[in-house]
């Protein structure tokens, strides 16, 4: 069930209206149900696989909540325990919790790498095999994904963890966190909420709000449109130009850049607008998982901006953990003694960068061109970190951070880097993409932009000139964004005024959305991470 | 305090942690500077701080930061 299609949207208008006939107390129940009813319709084979996740976090949370409870009253009733023996105590109880913990990652992580990893596992040590010139290979084995999988798993994890260090209470009541986990707007591309930020409000209930309605009708309107509009036109042409990959070298790999970081970015925007727009026509207020990426200066502020959700998971739970463990802090120390204070400090800051980004690269799919692409972010990050230095003294001499060409100048910068690295989702394999990015400073064919050859990529001069309107109302309405929310100011507005835009996006939407011959309506591109 | 202050200033010399109170809400430090923060404190102090404690509330200012240093030496 896409979430562009009709019978998604007639699923949605059911949930609605049965949401806000159902009483209060007992519409999380209306949810839950109709989240497995998603989850059934489309994926009924792997329904086992969230339920296990599920029910197996549900014990070990509260396993671990228990014993944190105990200790707490056990301190309580021993005031008179010795600093040593309050720590020595302590340290037996983590050991504890870090056992159940260790058991919960490992079975759902395992079960995320079981089913999104084997196979890719496989093919490298065949390769090896091949290499050696050893005979015969292992066969692959036949397992498909779970719908959703790396985001509830994620989700589940950020909640089993938070337990564990004991930043909230565990929920008592397992069909609650069976729809925390499994909540159907969020399932298939998230955001990966917290359990902190989520649960009061999805399940405290709701009474009809006419104004919450309206801005998550809005926000919906407003992902389709990215969707339909723009994501899935610009879909048309990144396809005809990386199928024969040998046909399309030089400036139209530059194309290839630009176009598909417009497309992701359209895509994967429109359809977090629309899971958190309908989170809000029910009340339920999601975190944002975007704030205008292609607005930033610097690679460190794009992913600030970009898949904040994901980010922060990586952030908190692999990259400060790695960072600063024990293990990593010797080898700092370490370092430190032996090359100095400047290149000591550094060590244990790269190195956690790298495997945060080769984390980030896995999770994202079980292909090397991933793995590649998170380390390639990685490095950029760790490059300008090191040119820090030259920024400021650049700056102590240039009196230019604060004028509009240069902060333009950097946007730019920014996109084209982000762009050049987003090449490694597009191309079957990481030397074709090495190579296709090459031949932009080797073949020059400048003439693909007035010779008509752009009209062969199954584009009109009228798509493009769709496309050109869709991404400056894009970057118009960012650029408002940035100093305020522009359905705020919409809705300040007189009723013509608001009915006149509505009416113009729709109409949009529907006369210009990317459909009939030549398009087809796609599966959101996060959908298969 | 003012081997804290060292090390931060060390980092960012341009900053006064004295005063300053918004440390990570309003982007001064990032997630390197907080790691080179804790492995100096580590070294200084002899005082690992878990993951679990890097949250903005003990790092929005030195105080704070002292303050946890405290609460870790003293557990």
């Amino acid at each position: 069930m896409l979430f562009t299609s009709y019978s998604f949207l007639l699923f949605v208008i059911t949930v609605f209206i049965s949401y806000y006939l159902t009483p209060k107390k007992y519409q999380w129940i209306l949810l839950l149900c109709a989240s497995y009813l998603f989850y059934g319709l489309v994926s009924i084979d792997y329904l086992g696989y969230i339920i296990v996740t599920t029910v197996s976090t549900y014990f070990i949370s509260l396993k671990i909540h228990k014993i944190n409870e105990n200790k707490k009253s056990y301190l309580i009733d021993h005031k008179d325990f010795s600093r040593k023996e309050r720590k020595n105590y302590k340290k037996k109880i983590k050991k504890q919790t870090k056992s159940y913990l260790t058991f919960g990652i490992l079975l759902n992580f395992g079960l995320l790498g079981a089913t999104k990893y084997t196979n890719f596992i496989i093919g490298n040590i065949n390769s090896i095999i091949t290499t050696l010139g050893t005979n015969g290979t292992l066969s692959f084995i036949d397992i498909a994904m779970p719908m959703g999988i790396s985001f509830y798993t994620f989700k589940t994890m950020s909640y089993l963890l938070d337990i564990y260090r004991e930043k909230h209470d565990a929920e008592e009541n397992l069909f609650k966190l069976a729809l925390f986990v499994s909540f159907f707007p969020q399932l298939v591309q998230g955001p990966i909420s917290r359990y902190n930020d989520l649960s009061k409000s999805l399940f405290e209930g709701h009474k009809y709000n006419y104004a919450t309605v309206r801005h998550g009708i809005q926000r919906i309107v407003w992902g389709f449109f990215k969707k339909v509009v723009i994501a899935d036109r610009i879909l048309v042409a990144v396809k005809a130009m990386i199928v024969t990959p040998d046909d399309y070298k030089g400036f139209y790999v530059l194309l290839v850049m630009l176009f598909y970081t417009y497309q992701l970015y359209a895509d994967f925007t429109g359809g977090i607008d629309i899971t958190i727009g309908i989170g809000e026509t029910l009340g339920i207020k999601m975190a944002e998982n975007f704030k205008r990426p292609y607005l930033s200066r610097s690679i460190k502020e794009f992913w600030r901006r970009w898949h904040i959700t994901m980010g922060t998971w990586f952030k908190d739970y692999v990259f400060y953990p790695v960072s600063v463990s024990p293990w990593m802090l010797n080898i700092s120390k370490k370092s430190r003694k032996k090359f100095g204070k400047a290149i000591g400090k550094r060590v244990p800051v790269y190195i956690s960068t790298l495997i945060v980004w080769f984390a980030t690269g896995l999770w994202h799919g079980a292909h090397w061109n991933f793995i590649v692409w998170g380390l390639m972010n990685g490095i950029v990050i760790i490059i300008s970190f090191e040119f820090e230095p030259s920024y400021k003294w650049f700056h102590s001499k240039f009196d230019v951070k604060n004028k509009l060409s240069f902060k333009v100048f950097q946007i730019i910068r920014t996109i084209l880097l982000m762009s050049a690295i987003r090449l490694f989702d597009v191309y079957q394999n990481v030397p074709l993409t090495f190579k296709m990015f090459g031949t932009i400073f080797t073949e020059f064919n400048f003439n693909i932009f007035y010779d008509g050859s752009l009209l062969q990529l199954g584009l009109t001069i009228g798509d493009y000139l769709i496309l050109l309107i869709g991404l400056i109302v894009l970057y118009s309405i960012s650029i408002y964004q940035e100093t305020g929310s522009f359905r705020v100011y919409l809705n300040s507005r007189p009723q013509q005024v608001r009915y006149a835009v509505y009416s113009l996006v729709i109409v949009f939407i529907i006369v210009f959305g990317a459909y009939g011959v030549g398009f087809d309506s796609t599966q959101f591109i996060y959908n298969q991470f | 305090m003012k081997l804290l202050l060292e090390i931060l200033e060390d980092i960012h010399p341009d900053v006064d942690f004295e005063t300053t109170t918004g440390l990570i809400d309003d982007g001064i430090i990032d997630s390197f500077d907080i790691i080179r923060i804790v492995a100096d404190i580590d070294e200084e102090y002899d005082v690992a701080i878990p993951p679990e404690e890097i949250v903005p509330e003990n790092f929005n200012s030195a105080k704070s930061l002292y303050e946890l240093i405290e609460r870790l030496l003293d557990n």
